[in-house]
Parts: structure tokens; sequence; C-alpha cells
């Protein structure tokens, strides 16, 4: 790079400077609109008639800091499912998409069999598959059959497994066509096509809707705590039973969204890039 | 004697029941370049995919090197190998960098240490005048640039045939001369090239042989200054009178 030495004529001055003075106002007002909205909405809560019974009954320190614990306990049970879960059906959904991009009479029965997967499991209701899955397959009483709550993360695993097959599936439909016969005019085989140039691309163009259906599936994973175990929203309803008190669900709720924060913030960064990407076309 | 480096006999390739190849006969020798021309829609594409075997042939045979390479058996993917095909609208991998668009091939297909294919890809990128795009991502590039980083990475496999669809035909005429002084340097090394072209002047320039594709086969084909000049078929005269008129000749 060629150092520039430029000095701004006076009408780029003035444009600078208007530039700033208008930031400023810009800053001041939405700070001043900020204030006076969220005045009017603390004046209507604690102005309500119910206010009194409603801080008494969810929002009550002493019993927040006892029910801590307890839902933090749980909540680390969430984050753990939540990994397992996500990498799984991502590796489920990756695996489903990429069998049914194959052509030919030898793979129809797999073909056929993904296929089938992502219509049963994005129609089937997830409640019903994990109750399946953890009430009734230890029904069966098969020797070395795992713990409800690996049943329940594999329930969960198939169902968004279902939904991510679709996502990665519309990611390899965006790839051009012209995509693929350039590299396999290259003597590229049709694995190494998919690898290195197919996947790539359709993985960039889908991130955001994968993370999406991630952030989605953490506020799941808390339903195996329907078979027993027990997680963020379940101590929190273990809690509210004993102390007759529902500042527990608040907590354990504060608590999903801290938790939720990070992965948001990613999928929306993930989001603005693509859409960079885009627009630089 | 050898035989030649490309042997079409009896192409046909119909998509429906729209005939494009119609027992279509085409020999390139070696060292030899030919040009296609035609008007739009007469198979120009469609013959250069299916030398490619990017396309199913309905019938007959398409010889490289005396090896009959539509031969249900043989492996598409090892015939590719040994040709080389750019595109209209060049088709570079857009999340890859101009360096790694052209090493993929090498290092993935041919199994070359990453190394020694870079150095040969920044060796072919130097001598189009593009070292210094070697990081860059295509999208960075210009239309000309980025038609160069193509040519290379078609050629970056050595191939015995360089298939070429109109390279110039989506890029602004200033852009043009950059493409065609690379394609000239390439015949002048000796590569046996097939080029589908609208650009006459080029093709008179550049082509050892001109082959004028109508209803699906080579309805003339000669020297370029005998087909350009005094076509015998009132076919070819009246697509080139049309040529003269729109100003591309
Ligand atoms: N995949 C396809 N499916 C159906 N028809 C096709 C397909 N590819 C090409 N065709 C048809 O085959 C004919 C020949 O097309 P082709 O692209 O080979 O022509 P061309 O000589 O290269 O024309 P141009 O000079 O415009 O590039 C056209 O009528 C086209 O519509
Ligand atoms: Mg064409």
């Amino acid at each position: 790079m060629r150092p520039t030495h430029h000095h701004p004529s006076p009408v780029a001055r003035q444009r600078a400077a208007y530039r700033r003075r208008q930031t400023v106002r810009s800053v001041l007002v939405a700070a001043a609109s900020t204030g006076v909205l969220g005045t009017l909405l603390v004046i209507a809560v604690t102005g309500a008639p119910g206010w009194h019974r409603v801080r008494q009954s969810f929002l009550d320190a002493g019993i927040a800091r006892a029910a801590l614990p307890e839902v933090a306990a749980g909540l680390w049970l969430n984050v753990r499912l939540l990994v397992f879960c996500a990498l799984g059906a991502l590796a489920v959904g990756l695996a489903v998409s990429l069998l049914r991009t194959l052509r030919g009479p030898v793979f129809f029965p797999v073909r056929a069999l993904a296929t089938g997967y992502t219509y049963t499991f994005r129609g089937l209701p997830l409640i019903i598959v994990l109750y399946v899955f953890t009430l009734g397959v230890p029904g069966l009483r098969l020797q070395g059959t795992p713990p409800v709550l690996v049943l329940g993360g594999l329930a969960l695993v198939l169902v968004y497994g279902g939904y991510l097959a679709e996502v990665f599936r519309a990611g390899i439909e965006s790839v051009h066509p012209s995509q693929l016969a350039a590299a396999r005019s290259l003597g590229l085989t049709y694995r190494q096509t998919m690898r290195y140039v197919v996947l790539p691309q359709a993985i960039r163009r889908v991130a955001p809707p994968l993370l999406n259906d991630v952030v989605a599936l953490q506020k799941d994973v808390g339903l195996v705590s329907l078979a027993g175990p027990i997680d963020a929203v379940r101590a929190a309803q273990i809690a509210t039973a004993e102390t007759f008190n529902y500042t527990p669900y608040i907590v354990a709720g504060v608590l999903f969204v801290l938790l939720a924060i990070p992965l948001i913030a990613v999928t929306d960064w993930v989001t603005l890039r693509a859409a960079r990407r885009q627009a630089a076309r | 004697m050898t035989p030649p480096v490309l042997r079409c006999r009896a192409l046909r390739k119909a998509y429906g029941g729209q005939v494009v190849l119609d027992n279509l006969d085409l020999d390139v020798a070696e060292h030899e370049v030919v040009a296609l021309i035609g008007a739009s829609g007469s198979g120009k594409s469609t013959l250069l995919r299916c030398v490619n075997l990017l396309e199913d042939l309905d019938d007959g045979t398409i010889h490289l090197d005396g090896d009959h390479i539509t031969d249900p058996r043989v492996d598409p993917d090892l015939v590719r190998r040994r040709m080389g095909i750019v595109f209209q609208a060049y088709n570079l991998f857009p999340h890859l960098r101009v360096l790694d668009n052209i090493t993929l091939a090498p290092i993935r297909v041919h199994r070359r240490p990453r190394a020694e294919a870079e150095a040969q890809a920044r060796d072919l990128l130097a001598r189009v005048g593009l070292a210094e795009k070697a990081e860059d991502y295509p999208d960075r590039l210009s239309g000309g640039q980025q038609q160069r980083v193509a040519i290379v990475r078609a050629l970056v496999n050595s191939p015995r045939l360089l298939l070429l669809d109109e390279v110039t035909s989506a890029l602004d005429p200033e852009l043009v001369g950059e493409v065609l002084t690379m394609i000239r340097d390439l015949k002048a090394e000796g590569m046996t090239m097939v080029l589908a072209t609208h650009e006459m002047g080029f093709a008179r320039e550049v082509a050892d042989r001109v082959c004028f594709l109508d209803g699906g086969r080579v309805l003339e084909e000669g020297p370029p200054e005998r087909v350009l000049g005094e076509p015998t078929e009132p076919r070819t005269r009246q697509f080139l009178r049309r040529i003269v008129e729109a100003g591309r000749l």
C-alpha cells in the first residue's frame, strides 16, 4: 500500500462535522425515548392493583437465593444434554441429507429410508417420541438398555436430526449445478465434490437456520424431565411445590435466557456475515 | 501412425424430443486448435460437455488418444483427469482462494504434496500476471482475471486436450484481450484445443481449422480463411452474413 497524504478539503471537514453532530443528536434522542418508555412501564406495572401479590409470589429474593443451587444443578443437565443432542442431531441431519442426494438404483433403499425418516420424525410430536423412548423402550426389559437420560437424548437427536436434515438438504440444493460440473471436470469424484466443493458452500449458507434450530433445541432438552431426570424447569417446579411461591420459575427463566444469549449472539453474527457476503456479490 | 487426440464418431444427443447432436463426426490431431462456430443453440456447448463426459451420449463413440472413453466400463473420473474444460461463466469455487481453486485437483485427485502443487500454481499464475492474486477470493477479481484463473485451474492437470466454451463472451471488451493472449500463448506451446466461440476474428487468428455446426453436425469445415472467407454451404454463408451485420467479424 502506498501511504497517502491527503488533506481533507473544507467541504469534507464540514461534512464530517455535520455527521458527528447528527450522531450525538441521535444518541441523545434514543436515550431520552428509552428513559420515558421505561418509566411509563414501571409506573404501569407497579401501580397495578395486584402488583404487591405478584411481587410476593414471583419475585421473592430470599426464595430465589434458596432455589438457585437446585435450579442451577438442573441447568447443568440442560447444558450437557444440549451439547450432546446438538452434536448428535447435526451429525444425523448431515448424514441423512447426504444419503438423500445419492442417485442410482443401488441406493434406492437407502434413499427411501432417509426420506421416510425425515417425514416421520418431522411429523411426530416430540413428546410422543420422548415417551416411546423413555417409557416404552425400557419396558422391553432388554439386556443393556441405556439409562433413561440417554434414551431421552436419543429421542431429541432423532427429532431434531429430521429438521436439520432438511436444512442441510436445502443448502446442498442451493449450490448451483455448474459448481458440480466444474468440480467433476477437474476429475474429482462424487465424494470429493461433495466434501470439498458442495458442502463447504452449503453449510456456510445454512449456518443461520441451523443455529436457530439449536437455540430451539436448547428449550426442548428440558422435556426429558418428563421421564424423571431433573432439569432446571423441573427443579424449579419442585422448589415451587415446597414453598408455594413461583419465584424459582423466574430464576430458571433468567438462567435460560443467560444461557441462550451467547448462542443467539453467535447466530446473529453468522447471519449478518452471511448477509454481507451475499451483498458483496 | 498415432491416433488423433480426439476422435468423435456418429455422436447423437437429444434433450426430450429435440435432437442437438445428430450423427456428428469430429477429429482433432495433436497440437491442433479447432474452433467450433455456429448459431446459438447449435450444440457447441453440448458437444464439449459430451466430450468431457459431463453429459451422457445417446449414441456414437468418443476416443481420447485412441482409448474408447464412452465405453460404459470406463471410469469417467479417470478420463476427465486427462482433459481440461473452461466454462463461459468461469465456475470458480467462491469459497476457496484463487490458489486453492487451482491446487484442489492436484492435491485431492493426483495426491501431490501441497507445497509442490502450490509452487506450480504460483508459477502458472505468475506467467499470466496474477501472482499477487493468489491469496484473494474469486469475487475480488475482475471477470477477465477470474477467467484466466479458470484456465490456469484447467491447465494444472497437464491435460492432453483443453476444451474452451466461449471463454470470452461474459467479459467486457477491454478484458477479452488478456484472455485471448493467454490462449495464443497456449497454442504456441502446442496445446491441443477445441474452442467454441462467437468471435470470428479470434477463430481466424488462433484456429487451425474452423468447424461450422448446423443441424446437429459439422456442416462445413476447413482452414479459417476458407470457411470464414469463402464458405461453400448456403447455411454457413447465411450465418456469417448475420455475424457481419451484428458487427462481430
Ligand atoms: N440440460 C439441458 N436440457 C434440455 N435442453 C438442453 C440442455 N442443455 C442444452 N439444451 C438445448 O440444447 C440445444 C443446444 O444447446 P447448446 O448449449 O449446446 O448450444 P450452443 O451452441 O452452445 O449455444 P450458445 O452459442 O448459445 O452457447 C439448445 O437448444 C438448448 O436449449
Ligand atoms: Mg454454449
